[in-house]
């Protein structure tokens, strides 16, 4: 009952979705599966600040090193989610004025708006812009123009990198543009490709593409793949090991 | 005191004298924001306005409006976004001080982020989520008195839903410490949801969606004559995804003819990466740029790329020595 009850809901809940799609008087079944889906999804939010909550606690508790980052990191929490739960500072609905409870919970000028706008966004996209450093450091120690590979990945982030820039624009300027000839010959297409605004648009319309089309046919056969795998029993490893 | 804590002091001793200095030398000060006063205007009976919002507003219309009316009430500084600049901006600095090594302030900041991140995607789903589509369906009429008012008398409580919410209580089970089997029942109904939804999507927009667009003319004609420009992008598209998915073939050992291929195909690849490695830093490096220009401009106004303060303070200094303003 343990393991042949998920196996059985993950079958059903998976080819419920997969029916809907090819049978419309089923594609109700799969739109309320869906939603269901949603749901599941937002409790697992739920579970996922619990076990937030639940670590940092023990961490407090036994006093282990950095406990104090913890109680920041749990009054924050606290904090940001009473605002936004409890809507605190949020005006109703204006064609619901009588209903406290009517306006939404991110208002301009509420406690939680002024947290997501002062706290998280610029946290969230300091983070990520610090990766620049990092990319940048690592590609100057890993990246060696050893071999054919190495030199077309290299000489590719160095046309990309130029081809956005004024600079690379400026760089070459002399080479004559196809964009104001009418009716264009090949040779004309090809000395205009050379300037490096048209090389960047040319790598990445022609050999970017195919590069990337290749992974997603690759990614879509490996997920089917991988689905039909759980949904038909033969992957069992969400159930874990199997000792409860 | 240990020399690298020495370090970080003097850093931040500078950084204290400069916001000093900085204070001094613009006597509007920096790092202020300001607002308008907006009323609402709900009913008829009350048309001035049950209650007031605040919208950001440049300070150039700040002191137009202190230079026409001292006693207009509409236009203002605002303490909490004033506050809300100067701590996203510290923020921003603690995060960027990683880049020297890890240190205490980094880890406040990294905290802060946790706490706020977890708590805005469990409310963004109770409110946007769990709200509307469980409780909304199974309980609409006590939706409808507390929170969505809106919602249509129509709506019936539909007992389907109690699925969802029985296997949402068996989900947060697992923060019990006995019985953690009983949350793989709402674990195995997402992950089969999933795989079914990923299935098809990913065969209909991915595999199908991209062979079709693989399939071009390699001999093109534009108004009656051969193209031979776009005939040529067009074969190396169709050989570049062919080589490369020869290369992700592994069923035939990649030797003669197939080993060739396959060479050219991670030669595509390799352009590939070096596309999506430039796209990325010059995201990132894009993402720095607007976070210093906050600090340059929001914080300490040393650039206005916008004008929203230079040309009024500009006009403020100027026009009174004519005799306007």
């Amino acid at each position: 009952m343990k393991r042949t009850a998920p196996l059985l809901i993950a079958s059903i809940a998976g080819f419920v979705m997969i029916v809907a799609y090819f049978i419309p008087r089923t594609q109700t079944w799969g739109e309320d599966v869906s939603v269901w889906f949603d749901i599941l999804a937002a409790i697992a939010f739920i579970l996922g600040g619990g076990n937030l909550l639940r670590v940092q606690l023990k961490k407090i508790s036994d006093r282990r090193p950095g406990w104090a980052y913890a109680a920041i990191t749990l009054i924050a929490f606290v904090v940001m989610l009473t605002c936004g739960l409890l809507k605190i500072g949020s005006h109703p609905n204006e064609q619901h004025p009588a209903f406290a409870w009517s306006g939404t919970y991110n208002q301009t000028g509420t406690p939680f708006w002024w947290m997501y706008e002062y706290l998280i966004v610029p946290l969230q996209s300091t983070i990520f812009a610090m990766l620049a450093f990092y990319v940048a450091s690592a590609a100057f120690r890993a990246f060696r123009a050893k071999n054919v590979e190495a030199i077309l990945l290299l000489g590719t982030a160095f046309v990309i990198l130029l081809g956005r820039t004024a600079a690379g624009v400026f760089l070459t300027d002399f080479i004559p543009s196809d964009v104001l000839i009418e009716d264009p010959t090949f040779m004309q297409h090809l000395i205009s490709t050379l300037r490096l605004e048209n090389l960047t648009v040319f790598l990445m319309d022609i050999f970017n593409t195919a590069g990337n089309r290749a992974i997603m046919i690759g990614i879509a056969l490996g997920t089917a793949s991988v689905s039909l795998k759980i949904l038909l029993g033969v992957d069992r490893s969400y159930l874990g090991s199997g000792e409860d | 005191m240990k020399p690298e804590n020495r370090w970080w002091v003097i850093l931040f001793a500078i950084g204290a004298v400069l916001l000093i200095a900085r204070w001094f030398v613009m006597p509007d000060g920096f790092g202020r924001a300001y607002v308008k006063a907006v009323p609402q205007a709900v009913d008829a009976e009350n048309p001035d306005g049950r209650w007031v919002i605040y919208e950001q507003a440049p300070m150039a219309d700040y002191l137009d409006a202190e230079r026409t009316n001292a006693d207009q009430s509409v236009y203002g500084p605002s303490v909490s976004r004033t506050l809300g600049t100067w701590i996203a901006a510290l923020l921003t600095l603690f995060v960027l001080s990683f880049v020297i090594r890890d240190n205490p302030l980094y880890k406040v900041a990294e905290s802060i982020f946790i706490g706020v991140s977890a708590a805005y995607w469990m409310v963004t789903g109770f409110w946007d989520t769990i709200v509307p589509n469980l409780l909304g369906k199974l309980a609409p009429g006590l939706l409808r008195d507390w929170a969505v008012p809106g919602l249509g008398d129509d709506q019936h409580p539909e007992l389907a839903y109690l699925v969802p919410l029985i296997l949402g209580i068996m989900l947060l089970w697992r923060l019990s410490p006995v019985g953690g089997w009983i949350s793989r029942w709402p674990m195995a109904f997402i992950i089969g949801t999933f795989c079914g939804l990923r299935l098809m999507s990913f065969l209909h927009a991915d595999f199908l969606t991209q062979i079709r667009n693989t399939i071009v003319s390699l001999y093109v004609v534009d108004n009656g004559s051969f193209d031979a420009w776009q005939s040529l992008k067009n074969l190396i598209l169709v050989v570049g995804v062919l080589c490369c998915l020869v290369y992700f073939f592994f069923s035939l050992e990649h030797k003669g003819l197939v080993g060739n291929t396959a060479r050219v195909g991670i030669w595509f690849l390799m352009i590939t990466f070096g596309a999506a490695f430039g796209y990325t830093v010059m995201g990132r490096i894009a993402l720095l740029a607007i976070r210093i220009e906050f600090l340059m401009d929001d914080w300490l106004w040393l650039i206005d790329p916008t004008n929203k303060r230079l040309l009024a303070e500009a006009a403020g200094f100027f026009l009174p020595l004519f005799g306007m303003g």
